[in-house]
């Protein structure tokens, strides 16, 4: 018990002095304190309900890709039948229950066909995309396959993702977490952001652009059909010119994709908001034929599906520059000049989980949190020291090194603190001193057992260890299921338990047997007042 | 210096002699509770439940406006709110479960969300938005099904580790007593139908974790006891083990007892659900630690033969049948 060699009391400091030390940074910006630059400064993420900020979890449906998947299929198929030589006619084209189906109009040309949609299948990769079936002789039916689909949701998200990065980085805001959760979700959490309703609207928008030839005015009922012959039909978002929508032309016309910036700008006749946009070179001399040819006619500009405006060309644009106008404020101008810049989601995404926190409120947590921390630390300790004096000062000391060393190693492994994870703190504070009462409460058994001095501490040591171990285990165990199965405060709270369980035994058992052994060894007390 | 006992030394309670009443009063309780949970129901927040919450300050006035926020809220159509005082007086808890088909659908969920806090900032002009959460059905329903799971999958595991390290009764018994604090702590929300969300959940579990505390110190000086005093009868050796290692318990639920109370009272005001359920949880854990967790293994059958290697066992079954003991 007594004989505690050097290099383990050295070994012992060595590891709870550095883990105060890198409690250090934290306090300081906790206590809103400057940290010396020079210095590593690993400071504990505050969460966003502490920090303040949004948290948003987007969610994209795969019924949504696997359509936009037949749709392009659609595409691809009515382009190389138009293009065989000769011509295939193909008639009764469906693209209900996840499946194109078509008729031929020939059944002489079912060798052809296939022969066709395998060249079409062909450039997907390696996974087989589609199932093909001829159903008597000549209805052709196209199904996605399961890994097919999976391909497309997974690559779709993929290019989601980035989009996302690109339009959150526009708004310039600090340290953003931007994850794919799942199969079809992505987290964004954007710490200390006041308004969660522009990043719901910066990222809730598709934002696919296309420029396409005005025919005619469309009728309500046309546009309610989605659907004319040799047109296309396309609503009108708001303000004058086409209350009913527009009839467009169907091809021709030039997407977003060609564009290569987009800025916020005023008008410089009418002084209002407005998107200038930059074509790539490609683009720019599509967009120059278009308006060359079609000079004094009407152009759509559709965003999402719906017309934002529809200018008449006056003059031909050659510079690969343009501008859209359509009643925006400067915000949402910005806005879609940010979705622009970013290409357009390559699916849609909506919100299906938001949760934002106040700065203001933020702070007060952390303020009234810590003060609760500090004041429980303190009544904790002076029961401690009232009930077992010396040896609860040995445990009053553990205690405090706990706090630090568990907020230290937090910050060094790059944990987030968070309201539940204070809660977290607290009962951590409370297994740290159950193991040092455990052993102090050993002790006086020991003690009333008639032994003496330096066996009673050896053996409360001993026996209570056996508990120690065994309840801090369990511990562990379900705060690692927690960590694995829970979500938000749950992990949260987990994360702190988990660690605090590591440092609570830690300073609980071998420092403060460090402690006593050395008093014992300089006083070789006959009593203790225990 | 005269150090203070809170528990005089030699202490002989007979807690176990009221083993059955009070068993018998703790099913009825765990039975009422799970009744109450059938019938009331829990009053889930919007993490189960879906919906939305929007947590604002009235930043000129001392009291918030409730009645008229509710009136206010419901003209909107969405159904009737619940508005609760939330910290100070103030201070604003606004809960509305979405009807069914505005829940479903994601982009009028979102929709609603927005009309709720617009409505509520146009209307006052000291209105501060502190916090604002949004469920959907769909999100909110995992919630509930994965805080389910991780409540199951820990209280298994760890009944599964009790019974490697000590017997299968002592798992068995650990494992009922976390069943009697969970329940009792879900019949408490149902009975007075307190807002039941993620952060109870992180209540409940640390309430396993110090149940669980307690639970293991008992069995512990129950193992060591029982290898000790191979003669004694088992009520008695638990009732011996209880009062040795009350000091230990008297003195522990004091001090996280007084670690809690700052946070109680002077603590964030959306922390005071997680440490009241923690608090109560505290009473109940130690409770089911003596009568629960002990009694049960009375009546598994836990002897002095417990803790003896199987041979030994094995060997003195041997001598009964050959008629030497």
């Amino acid at each position: 018990m007594l004989d505690f060699p050097t290099w383990r009391k050295a070994f012992l400091w060595g590891i709870a002095v550095f883990g105060m030390l890198l409690s250090l940074p934290s306090l300081f910006s906790l206590a809103n304190l400057d940290w010396p630059d020079q210095l590593p400064d690993p400071v504990v993420n505050l969460g966003l309900d502490l920090a303040g900020g949004s948290h948003i979890l987007l969610e994209a449906e795969r019924d949504e890709v696997a359509a936009m998947r037949l749709e392009d299929l659609e595409e691809s198929v009515r382009n190389a039948m138009r293009r065989a030589e000769p011509r295939i006619r193909i008639g009764d084209v469906s693209t209900a229950d996840g499946q194109l189906s078509f008729l031929l109009d020939d059944v002489a040309d079912v060798d052809r066909a296939r022969a066709e949609i395998e060249d079409i299948m062909n450039g997907t990769g390696p996974v087989r995309e589609w199932d093909l079936q001829v159903v008597d002789g000549q209805r052709f039916v196209l199904t996605q396959t399961a890994a097919g689909l999976d391909n497309a949701v997974d690559a779709a998200m993929e290019g989601a993702l980035r989009t996302v990065g690109i339009r959150i980085d526009g708004l310039g805001t600090r340290e953003p977490t931007i994850l794919r959760q799942g199969d079809t979700r992505i987290v964004v959490q954007v710490p200390g952001l006041q308004d969660p309703e522009q990043l719901k609207e910066l990222l809730g928008k598709t934002a696919k652009l296309e420029f396409k030839l005005v025919e005619r005015q469309a009728s309500a009922e046309e546009v309610a059909r989605g659907f004319v012959a040799g047109g296309e039909v396309y609503p009108y978002a708001e303000g004058e010119g086409f209350p009913n929508g527009v009839v467009v032309q169907r091809i021709g016309g030039i997407d977003g994709e060609t564009l290569t910036g987009a800025q916020q700008n005023f008008d410089a006749q009418t002084n209002e908001p407005v998107v200038s946009i930059t074509f790539n070179p490609d683009g720019g001399r599509r967009f120059a034929r278009m308006t060359t040819q079609y000079t004094g006619r009407q152009f759509a500009i559709i965003l999402d599906d719906e017309v934002i405006s529809a200018p008449v060309m006056r003059d031909p644009i050659q510079n690969g520059q343009s501008q859209i106008s359509g009643g925006f404020t400067v915000e949402s101008a910005n806005n879609l000049a940010i979705q622009l810049r970013s290409g357009a989601l390559p699916v849609d995404l909506s919100v299906v989980e938001e949760r934002t926190v106040g700065p203001d409120l933020g702070a007060d947590s952390i303020k009234s949190g810590m003060i609760a921390i500090v004041i429980g630390t303190l009544l904790v300790m002076g029961l401690m020291i009232l009930t077992y004096g010396r040896f609860g000062i040995f445990a009053t000391m553990a205690l405090v090194i706990n706090v630090l060393m568990l907020l230290g190693i937090m910050a060094a492994l790059n944990m987030t603190l968070t309201l539940p994870g204070i809660a977290g703190f607290v009962l951590t504070i409370g297994a740290a001193v159950d193991a040092n009462v455990l052993i102090n409460e050993r002790i006086r058994e020991e003690r009333k057992r008639g032994r003496r001095v330096i066996a009673a501490v050896e053996n409360g040591y001993k026996e209570a260890s056996r508990a120690i171990y065994d309840a801090n285990i369990t511990n562990f165990i379900a705060g690692v299921l927690l960590f694995s199965f829970g979500s938000g405060p749950i992990k949260g709270f987990a994360v702190v338990l988990v660690v605090g369980l590591f440092t609570s035994v830690f300073t609980a058992l071998p420092l403060t047997r460090m402690w006593v052994a050395g008093w014992l060894r300089k006083t070789r007390p006959s009593d203790i007042n225990l | 210096m005269k150090l203070l006992k809170l528990v005089p030394d030699d202490t002989n309670i007979k807690f176990l002699k009221w083993r059955i009443p009070f068993f018998v009063v703790s099913i009825l309780l765990i039975a009422a509770s799970w009744a109450l949970v059938a019938t009331k129901g829990l009053n889930y927040g919007v993490d189960f439940a879906g919906g939305l919450e929007v947590r604002a300050t009235f930043t000129e006035r001392s009291e918030a406006p409730v009645a008229q926020l509710r009136d206010d809220v419901e003209g909107l159509g969405y159904g009737s709110p619940v508005v609760q005082r939330f910290g100070e007086d103030n201070q604003v808890s606004i809960r509305v479960r979405l009807p069914d088909e505005i829940a479903a659908d994601k982009d009028a969920a979102q929709a609603a969300a927005n009309a709720v806090v617009d409505e509520l900032q146009g209307n006052y002009p000291d209105f501060r938005l502190d916090g604002n959460d949004n469920v959907s059905g769909k999100v909110s329903g995992e919630f509930r099904k994965d805080a389910v799971f991780a409540l199951v999958a820990a209280m298994l595991a760890v009944a599964l580790y009790i019974w490697i390290r000590f017997e299968w009764q002592f798992g068995v018994g650990a494992l009922f007593a976390l069943f009697h604090d969970v329940s009792l702590t879900l019949g408490m929300f149902a009975l007075f139908q307190l807002e039941f969300s993620l952060q109870i959940i992180a209540a409940i579990l640390a309430i396993i974790g110090y149940s669980l505390n307690d639970t293991i110190v008992v069995y512990d000086r129950i193992r060591e006891n029982l290898k000790k005093y191979r003669k004694m009868p088992v009520p008695e050796l638990l009732d011996l083990s209880v009062n040795e290692t009350l000091a230990r318990t008297v003195m522990t639920s004091l001090t996280l007892l007084v670690a809690l109370l700052p946070l109680l009272l002077v603590g964030p005001a959306s922390l005071f659900g997680l440490t009241a359920a923690i608090t109560l949880g505290l009473f109940v854990g130690t409770y089911s630690s003596v009568y629960m967790a002990s009694p049960l293994l009375i009546w598994m059958g836990v002897n002095s033969d417990s803790f003896v290697p199987e041979e030994t066992i094995a060997d003195k079954q041997e001598r009964i049948a050959r008629g030497e003991v």
